[in-house]
């Protein structure tokens, strides 16, 4: 069935979404400006599974009154296919990122019964001199640096999450795709539990499921490539010039649909006037994931 | 339901073990089975009706009425209910306490929270030696929980303390921190000589700068971001440690005759 808003078509389609393993950081500093050198350094190189090991981002803002130190801070989110590369990637990113991050100190965001390292193995850096205080049923580690004191939690919570929740924007220009993309992500970061781990937030370069080659499990989505229009099985209208997707991982399914909404109808209250035509999906057939965010019903606010 | 209230009958001439006399222990007894249990009187044993009025009926919390200094093993081996003692208490006061709460209005003898797992013991006057200390053999002393002392404490505070909390308003005696393991203890008055002796790790949080012997080293004065989630822990609990809020300390780590790692803090250096 035909659905349009604001002159905008809405494919009858679904983000497929596939299960991952999450946890959540708060990092904090003496200032943002540090807390975000940090969040940004931890979160750096993490934008999918595929060649960086987990996908990460920074969900928010934290006042000092969120914060368990009193301090500045940001929460970050981190995603992984599994449990054990979620542990070594938070822990490798921990030493070298928060740990020689000037006035850094890194703490449990989320509850889980599944606790993996945050500064548990870490604070033998400290070389003998590490203490650690239990502070309301917490132990927080003190690793002596050459500022002062750096401050971890031992452990932070892991819990199962979603990944791959998608949209696509279709437009009739490169500017037009991507100043769409900007307005949706900036109404996204105010959904908590997500984050939108791509540059930006935004990717070009969507793949589909499998390749001609043996040794690559993902290749580019041919049929979105507007330059393949002539070439390949489109799914692109003439019109269609660039095309830019919006990956979101996050704890729930309804976190995820959520976020979807919040951003399509962000770029849907554009209109067709801002050369946006249409909002597609990922679907790979059932290929990826057991997760279907079908556009229609989040848009309807029926989805479940 | 009203409080299940032990109203002391006669002056003591021996010292009573009132370890029996728990919220674990009286939960689902009648006034008069409670008042059939065996208690350890001197070197005899007396039935707790003999010494106590026994009125109330609710074991979930228990009241001590005249309480005397010769009641020992108040609240021992508790694990849950809160106990009241309105009046003085003897030695070992939640005594390997497991969790629960112990206010304890007047003054407590020696060896209070001795062996202590976890839970709250609030004493409102002066305490003895020993505090949080572990009991005679053992090699670990408090192992968690909270203790607020509104008054002065003896010598010995947190001998061989493993874990948890001590925070003291008044003056405390000599051999604060001795072999102190781990936790914390924080004092407002002052401490006697030999503060933290052959102490391993743990914080002693002091106001005022004691006399500490050579084998406890200076290493200058430093903020320290891990005291504003110390204080944030503090700030539920009615005590002047509740105000506390700079982070700014003189740091002595030791005791290095021992190789330790402990810290003893000056606050508001």
């Amino acid at each position: 069935m035909m659905m349009l808003l604001n002159n905008i078509q809405i494919d009858d389609t679904f983000a497929e979404a596939f299960n991952m393993r999450g946890t959540r950081v708060i990092i904090t500093a003496q200032n943002l400006k540090w807390a975000y050198h940090a969040a940004n350094a931890m979160t750096g190189f993490a934008t999918s599974v595929i060649g960086c090991g987990v996908e990460a981002g920074i969900e928010r803002e934290l006042s000092t009154e969120e914060t368990p130190d009193g301090r500045p801070g940001v929460s970050i989110l981190m995603f992984a296919m599994g449990s054990k590369v979620l542990m070594q990637q938070l822990e490798t990113r921990m030493g070298q990122c928060i740990l020689t991050c000037p006035t850094a100190a890194a703490f449990s965001g989320i509850d889980g019964e599944d606790k993996i390292s945050l500064g548990k193995h870490l604070r033998y850096f400290g070389d003998g001199f590490q203490t650690s205080k239990l502070i309301d049923g917490k132990r927080y580690w003190r690793i002596p640096v050459m500022d002062g004191e750096f401050i971890t939690e031992e452990t932070t919570g892991m819990v199962r999450a979603i990944g791959g929740g998608n949209f696509l924007i279709l437009a009739t220009s490169q500017p037009a795709a991507l100043a769409a993309a900007e307005v949706a992500i900036e109404a996204m970061k105010k959904v908590p539990n997500v984050i939108m781990p791509f540059p930006g937030g935004v990717v070009r370069s969507g793949s589909k499921v499998g390749s001609k080659y043996k040794t690559m499990f993902a290749s580019t989505n041919d049929a979105f490539c507007p330059t393949l229009k002539g070439a390949t099985n489109t799914e692109l209208s003439p019109e269609i010039e660039s095309v830019m997707e919006i990956v979101i991982d996050g704890l729930t399914f309804e976190d995820i649909a959520l976020s979807m909404k919040v951003g399509i109808e962000a770029i849907c209250n554009l209109g067709a006037d801002s050369g946006v035509k249409r909002i597609s999906a990922g679907n790979y057939g059932g290929k990826l994931g057991p997760h279907l965010f079908k556009l229609h019903d989040i848009l309807n606010g029926s989805n479940s | 339901m009203n409080a299940l209230t032990f109203t002391l009958k006669n002056t003591l001439q021996f010292s009573v073990n009132c370890g029996a006399l728990t919220p674990d222990n009286l939960a689902n007894k009648s006034a008069a089975d409670i008042a059939k249990i065996k208690v350890t009187y001197g070197n005899s044993t007396v039935l707790a009706g003999d010494l106590f009025e026994i009125s109330g009926n609710d074991a979930a919390h228990i009241v001590f009425k005249n309480a005397s200094d010769k009641m020992d093993y108040i609240g021992a081996h508790m694990s849950t209910g809160k106990i009241t003692v309105e009046g003085n208490a003897g030695a070992y006061l939640g005594f390997t306490m497991k969790n629960g709460e112990i206010h304890c209005l007047g003054n407590a003898a020696s060896y209070a929270a001795c062996n202590m797992v976890n839970g709250l013991l609030k004493i409102d006057a002066n305490v003895g030696d020993f505090l949080g200390a572990g009991s005679e053999g053992l090699r670990k002393g408090m192992r968690g929980g909270t203790v607020i002392i509104k008054g002065n404490a003896g010598d010995r505070v947190g001998d061989q303390m493993r874990r948890g909390l001590i925070l003291i308003e008044g003056n405390v005696g000599d051999y604060c921190g001795s072999r102190m393991i781990a936790g914390t203890i924080g004092v407002l008055g002052s401490v006697g000589v030999y503060t933290a002796f052959n102490m391993h790790r743990g914080t002693l949080l002091l106001k005022n700068v004691p006399t500490l012997h050579a084998t406890v080293q200076y290493c200058g004065t430093h903020t320290l971001p891990y005291l504003s989630l110390l204080f944030k822990s503090f700030k539920k609990y009615n005590t002047q440690f509740s105000q506390l809020s700079s982070q700014r300390v003189q740091r002595f780590v030791g005791d290095a005759a021992y190789k330790g790692n402990g810290e003893v803090l000056i606050l508001n250096a």
